[in-house]
Order: C-alpha cells, then sequence, then structure tokens
C-alpha cells in the first residue's frame, strides 16, 4: 500500500543524446504542496512534465526509469489515461478561446467525450468554480468567453479546469509568472487552501514563492536532485552547499 | 540644397500621383459596369441570367465538396507535419496555384470530358475545385501556424487524444481564418471563365442534372458580350453588374466581417 | 491498455499524409497528362514546335512561335507599362503612408482590382479601351482594328499591377529602421533614403513581386482573347492584332478537329505549364528567402 501520492524512480529524461534529468528519486506525500526550484536549465518542468507524460510529445524525447502514481507505473498505462489522472496549469493562463466559462470547466469531460448528465455537469462546474473562488465572480456569467476575464481569473479557471477530473496529483508550471503581483498573492492563497483536497507539485523559479506555499522543496541543479525536504529545513538550515549557494543567489 | 529638398518634394508628389492613376482604371471599370448594368435593368432577371446564376451556384457546390475539405486536411497537414514530404507538398501547393486557368481547365477536359463523352458540370467542378484548393490550403496553413501551442498543450493535458485536440480545440479557434480563405477562394473562382470553356461549356437550358453541360455567369458574360446582337450585349452588362456585386459583397464579408471574429492570442 | 485510441490516432494520421500526399500526385497527374496529350504533336514537330511560324489548321501544319511571341510581348510590355504604378504604390503604402484610414481604404481598392473577374476586364477592355485605341490608330494612319497587342497589354497591365503592389509593399515595409535612420541621420532627404537605402535593400522583394505579377500576366486568358484580335499571323508591331499561348487554346480547343490539332494546342497548354511554373517558382524562393 503506498503512501506517497507520486514516487519516481532512478528516473532519467533525454532529448535526443542530450541528458536533462539524472537520477531523479522522488517521494511525495499525500496533500502537502511540494515546490520544485532550481536555476533556468535545471530540468523543472521536464520533470513535471515525464509525469503526466507530456515530455515524450517532443520529437526525440525519452525516459528511463520510472515513475509511479499512486503506486501505478504511469508508463504503462495508455497515456491518454494517465494525463487524465493528473491536472497541469501552465505558465501562460490558457483557456480554450473557443469556449464559454462553463464549457472550459467541464472541458475535460466534453472534449473526451465522457457523457454526465445535465445535473451532474452543473454540480461540476460549481463545485470546481468555488474551489478556486472565482463562483461569485462569474456566476452571472459562466456563458461567456473565458477571454474576457483578467489573467489572475484565467489561471484561476484553468486550475478549475485542470481539477474538473478529480486528478491525483495537480502539476503547476511556474503559474503565477504572468501574473500581477496581486493575481500572484491570490494565486498563492489558492494553493495552500487546494492542499486539502489535492496534492499540488509547483515549480516555480522564484525562491520567495517556494518559501510561503510550499510544505516540502526540491532542489534541482544541473539536471540533479540535489537536496529534498521539509521547506523550513531546506531554507534555513541546508545540507548541500549547492542548496545553500542557490538560496543566497550565488547560483543562478 | 534647394535642389534636393525640390526633388524630395516632386518625388513624392509623383508618387501620389501614379498611385491615383492605378486605382483610377478600377472606378473606370466599376462605373462602366454599373452605368450599364443599371440601364439594362429590365434585362436583369432575363431566363438566361437566371439559368445563368443557378449554373454559378452549382459549379461553386460542386468545386467546393472537392476542394473544401481536401484543402482543410492538407493544411492541417502541413501546419502539423514535419519532414522533408511537407517541404516537397508545399511547393506543389505553389505550382499548383501558379498554373494558369487554361491549363487547368484542359486537364478537366482530358480527365473528365472526354471519357464522359460530354461536356458537365461535374467537370467544371472539378476545374474551378483544383483552382480553389491551393488558396484555402494556404490560408489553413496560415491560420493553425498562428495559433500558440499552449492551446493544444492544455488539451493534451486534459488527456484529450491528438486528433480530438486538432479537431475540436484548434480547428474552431482557427475557424475564422480558414472561412475567410473559403470565402475568397469562391470570391475568385465565380468569375473563372477559361476553364470552363472546356468544361461545363455553357448551355441555354436550365438543368440541375450535373452530368449535363451548365452555364454560368461568366461564360454568359464572354459569349453574350462578344456577340453581334445589342440584346444580348445589354444582358452581358446586367450579368457582369451582377457578378461584381457578388464578387465585391463576398470580399466584404471575408475580409471586413469574418476577420472580425478572429480570436486574439 | 486501452489501445483504440492508438488506432484512431494512427488512422487520422494516416489521413492527414494521404491528403498531402493527393496534392503531390494531383500535380503530378496534370504534368503527366499534358506530356501524354502532347505526344502526337512532340512526335510530329519535335523543338521545331517552339519555332514554328505558321499555324494552320486546315493544312495541318502547327507552330507555336506566333502564341509565343505574343504571350511573351503582352506579359513584357505588361509589366513594363505597370513598372511604375506598382512601385509608387508599394513606396506610398510602405513607407510614408504605414498606418491609418487612407492606406488602408488604397490597399482595399488595389485589392478589389485584383478581385475583378477577368472576363469583366476583357468586356470592359472591349468597350472602352478598343474604340480608344482605334482612334489612335486613326490619327497614326493604320487600319483601325482596336483589337491588338497593345490594347491586350493596357489590360493587363491594369490587371497586374495588385500583385507586385501588395508584395512590394511588404518587403518595403520590413526594411529596418535602423539602416533607415542611419541615412536620415547623414542628413539625406526621404527621397535619398528610398532610392539609396531602402529600394536597393528591398530589391529582391520587389524583384520577386514582379516575377509573380509576370507570371499572372502570362496564364491570363480572358482579358486577353476579348481585345487582341486572335490572329493567329506574326504581328508586325503592337497595333497589330495577335494572340497569345493562353488565348488561342481557350479560342479553338473545342472546334480542333483530329488528333493532331488537339495534341498541338494542348502541347501549347504544356508549354504555358512550363513557362508559368519556372516564373511562379523562382519568384516564391525569393520571397522565401527575403521573408526569413
Amino acid at each position: 500500500m503506498e503512501n506517497t501520492v507520486l514516487r519516481t524512480e532512478n528516473l532519467y529524461a533525454y532529448f535526443g543524446e542530450h541528458c536533462v534529468l539524472k537520477n531523479i528519486n522522488l517521494s511525495l506525500p499525500y496533500n502537502n504542496v511540494i515546490a520544485i526550484m532550481g536555476p533556468s536549465g535545471c530540468g523543472k518542468t521536464t520533470l513535471i512534465r515525464c509525469i503526466n507524460r507530456m515530455h515524450e510529445l517532443i520529437e526525440d524525447a525519452r525516459i528511463e526509469g520510472k515513475v509511479f502514481l499512486q503506486g501505478e507505473d504511469v508508463y504503462s498505462l495508455d497515456p491518454i489515461i494517465a494525463r487524465r489522472k493528473t491536472g497541469m496549469v501552465f505558465q501562460r493562463p490558457n483557456p480554450f478561446p473557443t469556449m464559454s466559462i462553463y464549457d472550459n470547466v467541464i472541458a475535460g469531460y466534453k472534449l473526451n467525450g465522457i457523457k454526465i448528465n445535465k445535473s451532474e455537469r452543473e454540480r461540476i462546474v460549481e463545485d470546481k468554480l468555488r474551489k478556486v473562488a472565482l463562483w461569485d465572480e462569474v456566476c452571472n456569467c459562466l456563458h461567456k468567453r473565458g477571454t474576457f476575464l483578467s489573467g489572475g481569473q484565467q489561471q484561476r479557471l484553468c486550475i478549475a479546469r485542470a481539477l474538473s477530473l478529480n486528478p491525483e496529483i495537480l502539476l503547476l508550471d511556474e503559474p503565477t509568472s504572468a501574473l500581477d503581483p496581486k493575481a500572484t498573492s491570490s494565486i498563492e492563497e489558492l494553493i495552500i487552501k487546494l492542499k486539502e483536497s489535492v496534492t499540488i507539485l509547483i515549480v516555480t523559479h522564484n525562491i520567495e514563492q517556494a518559501a510561503r506555499v510550499s510544505d516540502f522543496t526540491a532542489f534541482l541543479y544541473l539536471g540533479e536532485l540535489v537536496e529534498f525536504g521539509k521547506t523550513e529545513k531546506i531554507f534555513t538550515v541546508p545540507s548541500d552547499k549547492r542548496t545553500e549557494e542557490y538560496l543566497t543567489r550565488r547560483i543562478r | 540644397m534647394l535642389i534636393r529638398i525640390i526633388k524630395n518634394r516632386l518625388f513624392f508628389g509623383a508618387i501620389v500621383l501614379f498611385s491615383i492613376f492605378s486605382i483610377i482604371p478600377l472606378f473606370l471599370i466599376l462605373f462602366f459596369i454599373f452605368k450599364n448594368g443599371i440601364s439594362s435593368l429590365d434585362f436583369l432577371f432575363s431566363s438566361q441570367i437566371l439559368n445563368a446564376i443557378v449554373g454559378t451556384f452549382i459549379l461553386i457546390i460542386l468545386a467546393g465538396i472537392f476542394s473544401i475539405p481536401l484543402g482543410i486536411l492538407a493544411g492541417i497537414y502541413l501546419s502539423e507535419s514535419k519532414g522533408r514530404l511537407v517541404y516537397f507538398v508545399r511547393l506543389c501547393v505553389e505550382v499548383l496555384q501558379g498554373i494558369p486557368s487554361i491549363v487547368i481547365g484542359i486537364i478537366a477536359y482530358l480527365l473528365i470530358v472526354v471519357p464522359m463523352r460530354g461536356f458537365s458540370a461535374i467537370s467544371g467542378g472539378f476545374a474551378l475545385g483544383i483552382i480553389m484548393l491551393p488558396v484555402i490550403i494556404k490560408s489553413t496553413e496560415e491560420t493553425l501556424k498562428l495559433i500558440p501551442y499552449s492551446l493544444k498543450e492544455a488539451s493534451l493535458a486534459l488527456g484529450v487524444p491528438y486528433y480530438k485536440t486538432i479537431l475540436k480545440v484548434v480547428l474552431p479557434a482557427g475557424l475564422s481564418g480558414i472561412l475567410t480563405g473559403i470565402l475568397l477562394s469562391i470570391a475568385r473562382v465565380s468569375g473563372e471563365t477559361a476553364p470552363l470553356l472546356l468544361t461545363a461549356f455553357g448551355s441555354c437550358f436550365m438543368n440541375l442534372d450535373i452530368s449535363k453541360p451548365i452555364n454560368s455567369l461568366p461564360l454568359l458574360i464572354f459569349n453574350y458580350a462578344t456577340s453581334p446582337y445589342q440584346n444580348w450585349i445589354s444582358q452581358a452588362w446586367a450579368a457582369s453588374l451582377i457578378l461584381i456585386l457578388f464578387v465585391l459583397i463576398l470580399n466584404i464579408i471575408a475580409r471586413l466581417i469574418v476577420k472580425r471574429w478572429r480570436i486574439q492570442f | 491498455m486501452v489501445d483504440h485510441y492508438s488506432k484512431k490516432e494512427l488512422i487520422f494520421k494516416k489521413i492527414l499524409f494521404l491528403s498531402g500526399f493527393f496534392i503531390i500526385a494531383l500535380l503530378f497527374t496534370i504534368f503527366l497528362t499534358l506530356i501524354v496529350s502532347s505526344f502526337p504533336s512532340i512526335k510530329a514537330f519535335g523543338l521545331g514546335f517552339l519555332s514554328g511560324k505558321v499555324w494552320d489548321p486546315v493544312f495541318s501544319q502547327y507552330g507555336c512561335f506566333p502564341f509565343l511571341l505574343g504571350t511573351l510581348i503582352t506579359a513584357g510590355l505588361a509589366l513594363f507599362l505597370s513598372f511604375f504604378f506598382s512601385l509608387s504604390i508599394s513606396i506610398l503604402i510602405g513607407e510614408y503612408l504605414k498606418k491609418g484610414t487612407l492606406p488602408f481604404l488604397l490597399k482595399g481598392l488595389i485589392d478589389l482590382l485584383a478581385g475583378i473577374p477577368s472576363v469583366i476586364y476583357g468586356f470592359w477592355g472591349l468597350f472602352f479601351l478598343v474604340p480608344i485605341v482605334q482612334k489612335i490608330e486613326v490619327f497614326l494612319g493604320i487600319t483601325p482594328y482596336g483589337v491588338s497587342i497593345l490594347t491586350a497589354s493596357l489590360v493587363l497591365s491594369i490587371m497586374i499591377i495588385p500583385y507586385s503592389a501588395s508584395i512590394g509593399r511588404e518587403v518595403i515595409g520590413l526594411v529596418p529602421s535602423e539602416i533607415k535612420e542611419a541615412g536620415y541621420s547623414l542628413g539625406a532627404t526621404r527621397y535619398e533614403v528610398i532610392r539609396k537605402v531602402i529600394l536597393p535593400y528591398a530589391k529582391g522583394g520587389l524583384s520577386a513581386g514582379f516575377l509573380l505579377s509576370l507570371g499572372r500576366a502570362l496564364g491570363e486568358t480572358m482579358a486577353v482573347t476579348m481585345v487582341i484580335g486572335n490572329s493567329a499571323l506574326l504581328p508586325k508591331n503592337i497595333f497589330s492584332p495577335g494572340n497569345t499561348m493562353a488565348s488561342v487554346i481557350a479560342n479553338e480547343i473545342t472546334e480542333a478537329t483530329g488528333k493532331l490539332y488537339l495534341s498541338s494546342l494542348i502541347e501549347i497548354g504544356l508549354v504555358l505549364f512550363f513557362l508559368t511554373t519556372i516564373v511562379n517558382i523562382m519568384g516564391n524562393y525569393i520571397v522565401g528567402r527575403v521573408k526569413c
């Protein structure tokens, strides 16, 4: 019985011959916020894309090793099924421009042809929009296009969309880097609230953000998992010299 | 120094003059058609012209059936796929676009009219379809290329298979651009005469049988304008008026209206 | 393992591939059909077809030269006549008036010019230009046919302005402002910057635009056939009636009796195909290079 929601075993990731992730071994506990930080190019985004099998969409990309989601080997499943078990939110908010807010939330069902009746649909839309604190703002214009919302609202819509399929883990790839400070802090508040219902893995290049929102932090440097542990500990008494140098900004 | 300033002013003046002169023929032609067309209003809906209008629509529909699905698919292929073949297909599209319409008429004649032993709307539709094809392919490709990858990513991350992502997310997002391309290609072929001379051939009878010859507005204009009968020439003016209005309206709809629907990223 | 997704994906990718392949197949079919149907004529006349000056269906003598000449003269003359007009529009909208309603309007009008069906150009040419040319011919003491190489070139020149103008406008607009500013900072007037900096820089793209205009003019059928006179004799001067390759095909193909007659007309189509393809590929190649 797994008590970790996500576990990677000797994970290597390649673009052609170039190795971008080396021997990553991570175990993530349920209902926590785990931040992945590190300088640009260290492999943070590649790591989460290996989890929901988006990495292999790039030509010549491949992995070695294993990834277990709730004990199940992600790479033994159909990639489509694997992706439905995880939710992903991207750097720039990307609601579907041809769909209304309502349809965006249940896009995971609609596009996949999963049939649900009307009352179930309405329940899901309200439930997820409330979860991301967007319901009160949009309940009267659910059938308007999602692109009329502000950046922060759009990103929350994307989170609601990702949550609609009830994934086991939510993968956030620098979700606030395209947002203004006010929207950023509201998203950070949201992340802390959401961890009660789902485990969150957030990639960030902002050290302060990692300190603010996460319970656990992983530090990646040049493709290696340098250190992983409770955020408090990592930020106060890091075990590895490289972590310390990154935190004090000697490495960028 | 003064000479240089004078030269500068003169140059600008010459540029403006030449530019205005280039537009004058447009107004001359429009004026010519409108003036003569309106004075032939009683001929406006003669039976021959109605026949030709129906024929034009039938030919456009046939051409559309052949070129729109194929054109959109090929456009998706060009914007989504990689490899040497893609480069070659793109080259073929460029070459196809440059082939004179009369040569395309010859092909339709040899491939369809001769085996069928007769002129027909089908052969005309086929020829017009080949002319429409490159325009639709190019506008589809260019529209899809402008759609950011993040849209596809969002859909793929939800576990939507690739083919559904293209058909249900990417294509709808590019609909306005694709529609513009289709409307403009229709505007282009509705005025085509040359290939129809040897395929649809023209006919005096209104018929909906697509395996028989059929008339179209530009064919009527050509045949009547070059005839010695004043009655027919007047009909040609009326038909020209209708054709120009049709082409104009399609252009306006395509460029001003459909373009407004374009989703900004 | 849910495999039906991968099957559907495969089918979709195959359909896309097939549609691309169909385009190539279509082009090759066109090419092969033209060659195969020209065989009788190629066998009968060989390369002499291109230089043969006599086109006489009655005696089964087919030479393409009068039409080749007619095509090259009308297209070349049309390009020459339209040159300064389309260049002016390119410079005006590409450099002087880049933004605002006036260039938008001008661009719209030029696009409209391109949208007018060629048969209507021919119609207008027949009833408006031909009488004018007749008056000129009377004034010069020549037989006032009205229809002539000159008339056809005049109509063509108007028709091809939009093609070179729109590409020219794009190319001139793409000239980097750094080098323009370098010119201005040396004290050059606008005219001098245009003439000595912008135009030389945009030379490649501009010639591509003119090549594409030329390609259009070479293949134009309807407007030409209505005002050129449709004579199979070698034109003596620009006031003579003549014919072009596209025009003679349109005129005679439905009445072509006999295999050789039809085959010769198709061979003319083949020559036209080669000519326009080469010009277009050259033009597109240069545009591709410039835009990168």
